[in-house]
């Protein structure tokens, strides 16, 4: 049995329709993360869970059991807000026994308590600090210590890096990951951030206007978009419209390429996805299809450079550099082709690929 | 150089503190200090302990303190109200409760004398229903109901503005960490409240302490508080002397009640554990 | 399920009812005013018919009119002798070492926290030991010492808020400093200027203690005359008085409200 589910969720906001018969089951012990731009129905779906939003229609099951109109305070779980929530008029110590002293523990189990977390989130001995005294990074260490000592079920994170710079971004991952595996419970995670959907999670939930996307392993998503949606919107991809000549054959931008895909049928209209690293440089007439460099940038790992070839200008990564205005040639290993159904109309676009 | 140049912009703003807050405050402690013939003498200050003076400020400080209290428990809840409802904008919400704080307070305190006297219009109606009159008016009820209409505005305010500041998040926090409605009250919104309570609290306890209109309207010469004693002596008996020496009395209540509140206010954010 | 949900609504019923108890304490007062004002007998036992007569009388009536005329005009330029002192008193604090400034700001605070009763004392204490004799200048006077603080109130913390940056960035573009004040700060603080001002304008006009104690004998504003007036006996020129300053006030106030809104939009 599933530890949480989701029923046929709607909820709508003034009118507008935020999540739409909204289906997800999260199994125990997993590490999952909805990942969506703002206004996807991410944080409504977290909201309804924690219970500080009710749906329209549809049942939320904890363990089978129904807790749709369970109030926030009798729910087995805990969240981590984004602006971390932190209680101003208490230090550390009072934050972090907070819920505990509302569940009677003892004193002594709370001192421990407090201990034991504070040392897993690295801050020992911040036991009498003011909240306003911590950096933004420390604070979201507290709010996660102030949420697990009272061991919930599973955890709920709202964007909660979403306010630390990039190297302690990077940094609270890894902790993140480190934490889950130490605790062993169940984390659900919304973020708008790629990376870090991709760096921590075991599985992927890419939601867009209140319909799921594509769900699966970080591997799957960034590999085998489903669609257009989802290949934009992880990593960077050309995106390239395309005609399926029959199994295994491709033409994209006037040129044949192989692939491995099979049964869109014959003479198709089809996207193509290709990764901007997966496409391969050579000398002009080496490749399946020539062009010339139009822009060149470092980055640092590497160059991304634009090439223009076929009326299409392709992102291309590649560790060396080719100068502005250098003929090309580029090719792509059939593996590396991902071949997408085209959508057929607006709402397809957007359609729940969860049946 | 430029610096200096723009110090001396605050020259007319530090030429009025001298002469409309420091000189006067010098002034009234000169006068409360001697006798009319100009010798010092502290007689005007123990003037508090004899006649009916001490009478007079133990009901201004009772009156006060009771209508500082009826304030407090009618704006906590409202502001709680205000807080999260969602009756159309907040904004024009918290503009209805206290509208009437710019109608000039005298014509609002004339009000309650128009509804409250013998043949007024509350005793008018229930006359015609033929309920038992309400005979308040010149009794310190009547006084204290004034304050509370006059003032309510001060504290609805500042404990509102103290609310609104509250995260929602925080509350959201503590309902997902277990917290029950009183918890939450308790623990976390009135502690954060705090600083608009202290405020809302002097802004009534002090001009209640320390009125005289009201009491003269409303209590019709028979409820004398500290105020209307130092009025009258000023306006009446003219013993300058006497009433500065009252004055300063009353100044140093006001002080020692601002220090209660602050010490009140500390201990309590103390206690939170 | 239901449970849930009766509770809901008998909670919001609750809150309504709340509402609406506070709501009448602080308009029935003033609608009851409102509609004697109205009544043409001169008691408020009886109501003798419709009529605008006390609205005439009050209009015919030269004391309520010069007192109203004298609230306005002080009112008016205590609140603008105010803003401009104290806009220039926050420009020079400003440049003022941190320890001056929190010594100043300070001293700034006492006429707020003060009872108006001491305050209105000292002050005639010190015009009569100066020998000035009591007129409308000393009303003003007061006026404009209790406004200052309210105007520091608001500007100083729309100071504190500006950035330097853009005056520096002024500066650095080559304008002078007063064209740099006039054009880049000042539009900043404006907000924070206009409400000190707001601010003034209707403690002034609201105060009875202070000019109670520094008037003259001749000097009336609405607040020393309705004093006086109630004293004596209540009149229904009074009730109409109310009224046309309640409904000023609202209109006054709504407009404020309106115009401010939108400007957030």
């Amino acid at each position: 049995m599933p530890l949480i589910e989701f029923c046929d969720i709607s909820k709508s906001f003034d009118g507008e329709l935020v999540l739409d018969e909204f289906n997800l089951k999260i199994k125990e012990n997993e590490f999952i993360t909805l990942l969506g731009p703002s206004g996807c129905g991410k944080t409504t779906t977290l909201r309804i869970l924690g219970g500080f939003e009710t749906p329209d229609t549809g049942k939320v099951l904890f363990k089978g059991e129904d807790i749709t109109n369970l109030a926030p305070n009798k729910r087995p779980l805990n969240t981590v807000f984004q602006k971390y929530a932190l209680f101003p008029n208490m230090n550390i110590a009072e934050n972090i026994a907070f819920g505990l002293k509302i569940s009677g523990k003892s004193k002594e189990y709370i001192n421990d308590k407090i201990k034991y977390a504070l040392k897993l989130v690295n801050l020992s001995g911040f036991e009498k600090r003011s909240v306003d005294s911590l950096s933004g990074g420390q604070q979201q260490r507290i709010a996660i210590a102030r949420a697990i000592v009272n061991e919930p079920k599973i955890l709920l994170l709202d964007e909660p890096l979403g306010a630390l710079d990039l190297k302690l971004r990077q940094e609270m991952q890894y902790e993140l990951i480190r934490l889950k595996k130490e605790l062993g419970i169940t984390f659900l995670y919304v973020t708008h951030d790629q990376e870090e959907a991709l760096t921590m999670s075991d599985k992927v939930v890419v939601m867009n206007q209140g319909y799921i996307q594509q769900m699966g392993t970080p591997e799957e998503i960034y590999n085998e978009p489903e669609n257009a949606f989802v290949a934009d919107f992880i990593g960077d991809s050309n995106i390239i419209d395309a005609v399926m000549i029959e199994d295994r054959v491709v033409k994209i931008c006037g040129h044949i390429f192989s692939c491995i895909d099979e049964g869109f049928g014959r003479n198709k209209p089809v996207d193509v996805v290709i990764r901007p690293e997966d496409i391969i440089i050579g000398k002009p007439g080496e490749g399946t299809i020539d062009g010339t460099v139009t822009s060149n940038v470092f980055i640092g790992v590497h160059y991304e450079m634009c090439i223009e070839a076929g009326g299409f200008e392709w992102l291309v990564q590649n560790t060396t550099s080719y100068p502005v205005g250098t003929r090309v040639s580029m090719k792509v290993a059939p593996e590396n082709i991902q071949i997408m159904h085209k959508p057929q109309s607006e709402d397809e676009e957007a359609m729940a690929l969860d049946e | 150089m430029n610096r200096n140049i723009k110090r001396i912009f605050s020259g007319p703003f530090l030429a009025f503190i001298l002469c409309g807050t420091i000189i006067p405050m010098v002034v009234i402690a000169f006068y409360g200090l001697t006798d009319r013939s100009g010798a010092f003498t502290v007689d005007n200050i123990f003037a508090i302990v004899t006649g009916d003076h001490p009478q007079a400020l133990g009901l201004s400080l009772l009156l006060a303190f009771i209508s500082t209290i009826i304030c407090l428990i009618i704006a906590f809840p409202l502001g709680l109200i205000l807080k999260d409802s969602n009756l159309g904008k907040k904004g024009f919400m918290i503009f209805v409760f206290i509208l009437p704080m710019w109608m000039n307070f005298l014509l609002r305190t004339m009000a309650w004398q128009v509804l409250l006297e013998r043949n007024g219009v509350i005793n008018l109606i229930l006359k015609s229903l033929e309920l038992p009159l309400l005979d308040i008016i010149n009794t310190p009820t009547a006084v204290v109901l004034g304050m509370v209409y006059d003032y309510l505005p001060f504290m609805v305010l500042p404990i509102y503005n103290a609310m609104i500041k509250i995260d929602n998040s925080l509350i959201e926090a503590a309902y997902d960490l277990g917290a029950s409605k009183a918890t939450v009250l308790k623990r976390i919104i009135v502690p954060l409240s705090v600083p608009g309570i202290v405020s809302g609290i002097t802004m009534v306890f002090v001009p209640s302490l320390t009125t005289f209109a009201i009491s003269t309207m409303l209590g019709g010469g028979k409820v004398n508080l500290i105020g209307n004693i130092i009025e009258q002596e000023f306006t009446v008996s003219s013993n300058w002397n006497l009433g500065a020496g009252l004055s300063l009395v009353m100044m140093v209540f006001i002080v020692i009640s601002m220090i209660m509140i602050e010490k009140f206010d500390r201990e309590g954010e103390g206690n939170m554990l | 399920m239901m449970n849930f949900k009766t509770r809901k609504i008998a909670s919001k019923v609750c809150r309504g009812l709340y509402l609406a108890a506070i709501l009448l304490f602080l308009y029935l007062p003033i609608l009851t005013l409102m509609v004697l004002s109205f009544n043409d007998g001169k008691t408020m036992t009886k109501w003798m018919g419709f009529s605008f007569r006390w609205y005439e009388e009050m209009l015919g009536n030269k004391v309520i009119m010069d007192a109203l005329i004298n609230t306005l005009t002080i009112a008016f330029w205590a609140a603008a002798i105010a803003t401009v002192i104290g806009l220039l008193a926050c420009i020079g604090m400003n440049s003022m070492k941190e320890k001056s400034r929190l010594m100043i700001m300070g001293l700034n605070n006492i006429p707020l926290l003060n009872a108006d009763i001491v305050t209105g004392i000292s002050i005639m204490l010190m015009f009569v030991v100066c020998g000035i004799s009591l007129n409308y200048g000393t009303v003003l006077f007061s006026h404009i010492t209790f406004c200052i603080p309210y105007v520091i109130l608001s500007v100083m913390p729309k100071f504190k808020q500006l950035q330097n940056s853009t005056y520096e960035a002024a500066l650095d573009l080559g304008a002078s400093p007063a064209y740099a004040f006039f054009k880049v700060v000042l539009p900043d603080i404006m907000p924070g200027v206009l409400s000190g001002f707001l601010l003034s304008f209707t403690m002034s006009v609201d105060d009875f203690v202070i000019t109670h104690f520094t008037r003259g004998a001749g000097i009336n504003t609405l607040s020393t005359l309705i004093y006086s007036q109630v004293k004596v006996g209540i009149r229904p020129t009074l009730y109409a008085l109310s009224t046309v300053i309640f409904l000023l006030v609202l209109i006054i106030l709504v407009i404020v409200n309106i115009l401010s809104s939108r400007k957030n939009r």
